[in-house]
């Protein structure tokens, strides 16, 4: 039998199917998160894969883990990334994930147990949003901004949080004729100090893992790297650690 | 023929036994709002007053007054938060500023909200010893109204101890600020009645701190939620006897669920926690539902006993208003909460970081840090106001207490393994 995870974020959809030896046997990820049909959607591509009677259960998580009728039960992002980060990483002992619309840090005991956590404040700085905001402005993909990053010589200070005047300032250093290498940089280290700040409150210890959308970004890893001045690991499948601890949890409440 | 006339039969509500303290609490706060209109219909000049403001000075006197902070509580509550800080706003205040200072002055400018109205003040009773907001707050109604505003001023005390000299710089201002309600009300202190008053508030502080005391015991006999409805009883009337019946009633009836097992709190008690900051009024519903609907009940708080004041003497009764939770240090602060926890027991913590709150909120990272390392409890927070509905988020609230319920769930089991 099969086991499912399905995480329903603000801005994607992922969902991941494991065997009974926890391995990934199929994964999908859609750009249609909350408020979409984006958690149907990436069920009804899983199971072009896997036949639904296959699915023994299914766990869903997420911001939207309450809407998606199919799941037999559902857990929290925040024990189902503890989960599946220490899944693929058992040294892990903090992990900081930054997804669309926030960021957080939990702290795991030697038995992959969460055993506190801190999220960031109401406010969407330092997340996945702050950085699509920026890449629309500079004309740029999401995926782009890590090749630029590390062209850059002289990253500019990007002394505002709040995203909305980070934008302004961001329009203001480029009209000056700064470096656009300079200026993603610039983005990048903002985040990454923004998102340290938050995982040195709760108390970092190593090793550190990221996960989530923003993981996937090459410049904030090296940024919090620098930051925290530590080795950060990191799963290509770092966005999918959400759904993958669901998919877990769906086998460990079978067995 | 003739249809037979169907009327909606609705449910007879069942009166409630006015030997109750839901019943005796209920009437004090109506009874409140009715006396100070009542005086002033009268003629008789009333104030409005910070909740901490030392009411020995005015029971004594036996001058009226009532309690923005409780109206825009009350207000925040039935849902009216939003429109009276948007009437703030639009007269130039920030958002930035608490919410509750953003009612009141919105009252002051419409003098009317359904939702809980009070007679307009003659003067004000201002004690910056809950917070410093408050100061500019009531200068700016002073100023407005054009009417007298008594400050007593407590700063906030970084020493672990209130030392003689800030014993003596508050009962200095204590002793002027009677003279300055004599000349305003015309009305005259008397050395016995405030021997009486003292009396009085001490028998309902008692009774007060030995009913929040109950949630020491598992299950507690109480939602820890219906501490933080009674406190306005505990701010508004404390020197009176009603208040006093009426908390003394409270106990009975807490002692009286601890022999049968009731309790307030419905469904199993399966988590217990304590709850940091004041309630989220414009979202009560949502916040505490969350907690309930997973059986976490929250079982301490420095919030409700804040209001519970045991002195001897006046020397005493000084340094308590000096010591009210938001005037002290943060080692102080600290050492309060754990004291608390020790007595009550709740495996985890959440913190409201409370927007309007700026005093509280501040040193909360680091204050509630170093509880969760001394108590070795899970420490989770979450944004919120406590009359300002803009500063909250639903689905934000729900993965944080879902959080702290899955560490606490873990916690559990694996003590009991």
């Amino acid at each position: 039998m099969y086991y499912l995870g399905i995480d329903v974020g603000s801005t994607t959809s992922k969902a991941v199917v494991i065997n009974e030896k926890k391995e990934i046997m199929a994964k999908e990820i859609l750009i249609a998160g909350i408020g979409t049909d984006g958690a149907e959607r990436v069920y009804q591509k899983i199971l072009e894969q896997i036949p639904a009677e296959q699915i023994a259960k299914i766990t869903a998580t997420g911001y939207g883990r309450k809407l998606f009728a199919k799941a037999d039960t559902e857990i929290s992002e925040l024990s189902c990334h503890a989960k599946g980060v220490f899944h693929t990483f058992p040294e892990t002992r903090t992990i900081i994930d930054i997804g669309g619309q926030d960021a957080k840090v939990l702290l795991l005991n030697d038995k992959g147990r969460m055993v506190n956590f801190v999220m960031n404040d109401k406010c969407a700085a330092g997340t996945g949003r702050f950085l699509d905001v920026m890449a629309n402005i500079l004309h740029l993909q999401i995926g782009d901004l890590q090749e630029e990053y590390f062209k850059s010589t002289m990253p500019i200070t990007i002394s505002n949080t709040c995203t909305v005047f980070a934008e302004s300032e961001v329009i203001s250093q480029l009209a000056n004729g700064k470096d656009k290498a300079d200026v993603i940089a610039g983005i990048c280290i903002s985040v990454a100090n923004r998102v340290a700040s938050l995982a040195k409150r709760v108390g970092i210890k190593e090793k550190v893992c990221m996960s989530g959308g923003v993981a996937r970004n090459q410049g904030v890893r090296d940024a919090m790297a620098k930051k925290l001045e530590m080795d950060i690991l990191f799963s290509p499948d770092a966005q999918y650690m959400g759904a993958l601890g669901a998919a877990i949890y769906s086998l460990e409440e079978m067995e | 023929m003739a249809e037979e006339v169907k009327k909606d039969v609705k449910p007879e509500k069942k009166p409630i036994d006015p030997n109750s303290s839901k019943y005796k609490l209920g009437k004090i706060i109506q009874d409140h709002y009715r006396e100070v209109a009542e005086a002033k219909e009268r003629g008789e000049k009333i104030g409005w007053c910070a909740s901490n403001f030392p009411q020995e000075i005015f029971q004594t006197l036996g001058v009226k007054v009532c309690y923005p902070e409780n109206q825009a509580a009350a207000i925040a509550a039935r849902g009216a938060g939003e429109k009276m800080c948007d009437i703030a706003e639009s007269d130039g205040y920030s958002n930035d500023i608490c919410a509750y200072a953003r009612i009141s002055l919105a009252y002051m400018k419409i003098k009317d909200a359904p939702e809980q109205n009070m007679p307009q003040p003659d003067f004000l009773l201002c004690c910056n010893n809950i917070c410093n907001c408050m100061i500019k707050w009531y200068e700016s109604i002073s100023k407005e109204l054009n009417i007298p505003l008594i400050l007593i001023d407590i700063p906030f005390n970084p020493d672990y101890e209130v030392s003689d000299a800030q014993l003596a710089y508050v009962k200095g201002q204590f002793l002027d600020a009677i003279k300055q309600l004599e000349e305003i009300t015309g009305k005259k202190w008397d050395d016995k009645k405030f021997e009486e008053i003292m009396a009085i508030s001490n028998r309902t502080s008692r009774a007060w701190l030995e009913a929040t005391s109950y949630t020491k015991y598992h299950p507690s006999p109480l939602n820890g939620f219906d501490l933080l409805n009674h406190m306005a009883v505990a701010v508004c009337a404390r020197g009176t006897v009603e208040a006093a019946e009426a908390f003394e009633t409270l106990v009975e009836e807490y002692k009286e669920n601890v022999k049968t097992g009731n309790s307030t709190f419905r469904g199993e008690e399966k988590h217990r926690i304590m709850f940091e900051g004041i309630a989220c009024w414009p979202h009560l519903r949502v916040t505490a539902t969350g907690l309930k609907s997973r059986g976490m009940n929250m079982v301490a708080t420095i919030y409700a006993d804040a209001f519970g004041l045991l002195y001897d003497n006046f020397d005493e009764l000084i340094k308590c208003y000096c010591n009210v939770p938001n005037a002290v240090s943060l080692e102080k602060a600290r050492d309060n909460r754990i004291k608390i926890i020790e007595k009550t027991d709740p495996k985890g913590l959440l913190v409201h970081t409370n927007r309007s709150c700026k005093l509280w909120s501040s040193f909360m990272y680091e204050m509630s840090r170093q509880i969760g390392e001394a108590t070795d409890i899970p420490v989770v927070s979450f944004d919120g106001d406590q009359a300002d509905p803009r500063n909250f988020s639903e689905a934000q609230y729900d993965t944080r207490v879902q959080g702290l319920f899955e560490i606490m769930e873990e916690n559990k089991r694996e003590a009991v393994q």
